[in-house]
């Protein structure tokens, strides 16, 4: 708000005349007048907290402080110490990783492979296609987690269907090695319609002209699909990763309801360390925990930043 | 996989239409994977009519053996998941109509006005795009506790109530509404509020919708912040109502949790398949849930 006084100032200062006041600063009012609401709810309910959310991270603040969040005292990096040296918490950065590492290739080759099947000249069913694909995607990731939760049973569906083709199952929720995987799937299953729309938007994109081009020099089938398909795509693609990375960076939901976490922390992660050191009342920790993801997120963002200006 | 074999075994005998091949390969491989995509909603759907002994004693039956809509009846009776309905409806509905008014409003001015600190709030707008709940939770608690309205629904809908998305989808929009129709109507005298009144909002139905559907959608499955804030069953939307009887008490009871998650679902798919167009639209255009 400051730099907009400051601008408002210059503004006034810069073309002093009398009677009405100049036309820019009646603009400059009428402008902020439109986007008042806007900025004093997004200052106070959004931007602000952010900050106040890094000032928290370096502070003692905790359950009780609540109705007195100025009177704490600085400590400094110990919440970041603390959650560091914290073994439940570099687990959650891990299977964090692990999740974002695995778990968006998986999506997006799946998206990809479903998004160049519609766009093979395919007209019966697309909409149908369309629709299936994507509609997981729209639905609530706590209801989707208590429907799986159930499928994972050790002697659930998805152990029957995997035991038709004579292959044992593990109890996936319950083995330390499979809980992850197990979450890994299902986010692929409800993400998969994401990349699947824009690549679909990106290869309809693509002209014909470079196939049929391409066919003369012998390109076809795969060969097309390497040379001509995926260098175009780049940039589409680019897109989709950063989109997914965002939304698998923040997982939490999906521990919450199936593993709270476990088995032995192979679910733990860094969203689910923080609400749970909230839980316990250590606001500055659950700060602390919750700025490692925001690093991360605005590293991210920085780079989609720079596609979007690119791109324009 | 199933598809692909019985598609492949089909080539020796037409080899003289290998594009037909190829298609019946495709559409094997996309149907196989659309009955994937749908089989957890089908089994949702169909265990949700059945009761808990059954569900227990057979935990891979697709039909139920006695149809029974005791499950229904318990979430809506005994707990309270009308009122989570409610709570869902008048939190998801109030953030879409707190987002349409101000995020135009806001966008209008960012768009087409040129005014001091345009810029800087726009780069702010940006900066905050990508920035998760899971950031601002902690502080965001302390403020509306501090503010009176820790367990209720403004505080739960205020934080939602603009969004910086709605205003980058509304700039971006209106910033491709000719110059010259707003030009025009500021020479024939009307002021600001009456063009963006008048002439802007009336051009801007389609980014209004996008925005009413995204955030719909957001608001509807939003679970971090309504689970801070809400403390007492009453206050409780759908998802945390679900969440916390899934992890609490009746943890195994599965035909209750999946008729709770068939009323999470049901209203947004049903919205899904008759908006279908503009939600995929919406979507691929912002790509954020």
């Amino acid at each position: 708000m400051t730099a907009t006084t400051l601008a408002l100032a210059e503004t006034l200062t810069e073309r002093p005349r009398q009677g009405r006041p100049p036309r820019r600063v009646r603009r400059t009012l009428m402008a902020w007048s439109f986007a008042l609401p806007f900025v004093v709810l997004f200052l106070v309910f959004g931007a602000g907290p952010v900050l106040a959310s890094l000032a928290f991270s370096f502070s003692d603040l905790r359950a009780r402080d609540v109705r007195s969040p100025f009177s704490v005292n600085f400590v400094g990096l110990e919440n970041y110490i603390d959650i560091f040296s914290d073994a439940t918490f570099v687990r959650a950065i891990g299977n964090t990783i692990y999740f974002v590492v695995i778990g968006i290739p998986l999506t997006m080759a799946l998206g990809l492979l479903v998004a160049v099947g519609l766009n093979a000249g395919i007209n019966k069913l697309k909409g149908v296609f369309r629709v299936s694909y994507f509609a997981p995607f729209v639905t609530s990731i706590i209801a989707v987690a208590v429907v799986w939760r159930y499928l994972y049973q050790e002697d659930g569906l998805l152990n029957a269907l995997l035991g038709v083709v004579g292959i044992p199952g593990p109890d996936w929720l319950n083995d330390p090695a499979w809980a992850m995987p197990a979450l890994i799937i299902m986010a692929v299953w409800r993400n998969i319609g994401l990349p699947m729309v824009i690549f679909l938007a990106g290869l309809q994109n693509i002209p014909k002209e470079l196939y049929e081009a391409g066919e003369v020099d012998g390109a076809r089938g795969f060969t097309a699909f390497r040379t001509i398909t995926l260098p175009l795509l780049r940039p589409t693609t680019l897109v989709v990763a950063v989109l997914l990375s965002i939304g698998y960076l923040q997982f939490f939901e999906e521990p919450f309801v199936m593993t709270n976490g476990g088995p032995l922390d192979a679910t733990v992660s860094i969203g689910l360390y923080a609400y749970e050191q909230f839980g316990f009342g250590n606001y500055g920790v659950a700060s602390a925990a919750s700025y490692v993801l925001v690093i991360f997120i605005v590293a991210l963002g920085l780079l989609q930043f720079r596609l979007f200006r690119s791109r324009t | 996989m199933a598809a692909l074999i019985v598609a492949g075994a089909t080539q020796p005998t037409r080899r003289r239409a290998p594009i037909r091949v190829s298609r019946l390969v495709t559409y094997g491989v996309l149907i196989v994977g659309a009955v994937l995509m749908l089989l957890p909603f089908i089994w949702m759907l169909l265990g949700s009519f059945k009761d808990n002994a059954e569900i227990i004693a057979n935990s891979t039956a697709w039909l139920p053996q006695v149809w029974t809509f005791e499950n229904y009846a318990r979430l809506i009776g005994g707990l309270n998941f009308t009122t989570a309905f409610a709570n869902s409806v008048i939190v998801a509905g109030a953030c879409v109509l707190g987002n349409l008014v101000f995020c135009s409003m806001a966008g209008y001015a960012l768009a087409k006005i040129d005014f001091a600190g345009r810029n800087a709030l726009f780069v702010l707008v940006l900066g905050m795009l990508m920035i998760p709940a899971i950031a601002t939770f902690v502080p965001l608690f302390v403020l509306v506790t501090n503010l009176g309205l820790s367990n209720s629904l403004p505080g739960m809908i205020l934080p939602y109530l603009v969004t910086p998305l709605g205003v980058f989808l509304m700039r971006q929009f209106i910033g491709e509404l000719p110059d010259s129709l707003l030009e025009a109507a500021r020479l024939d005298g009307a002021g600001e509020w009456r063009i963006f009144a008048q002439i802007v909002l009336p051009l801007s139905k389609p980014p209004l919708a996008t925005l009413a559907i995204l955030t719909f959608l957001a608001q509807w499955n939003n679970f971090l912040w309504p689970l801070v804030v809400a403390q007492t069953e009453d206050r409780y939307t759908l998802p945390v109502a679900l969440a916390l009887y899934s992890v609490g008490q009746n943890g195994t009871n599965y035909g209750l949790l999946l008729a709770g998650a068939v009323i999470v679902v049901v209203p947004i798919l049903a919205l899904f398949l008759f908006l279908q167009r503009q939600f995929i639209e919406g979507v691929a255009s912002t790509g954020i849930k």
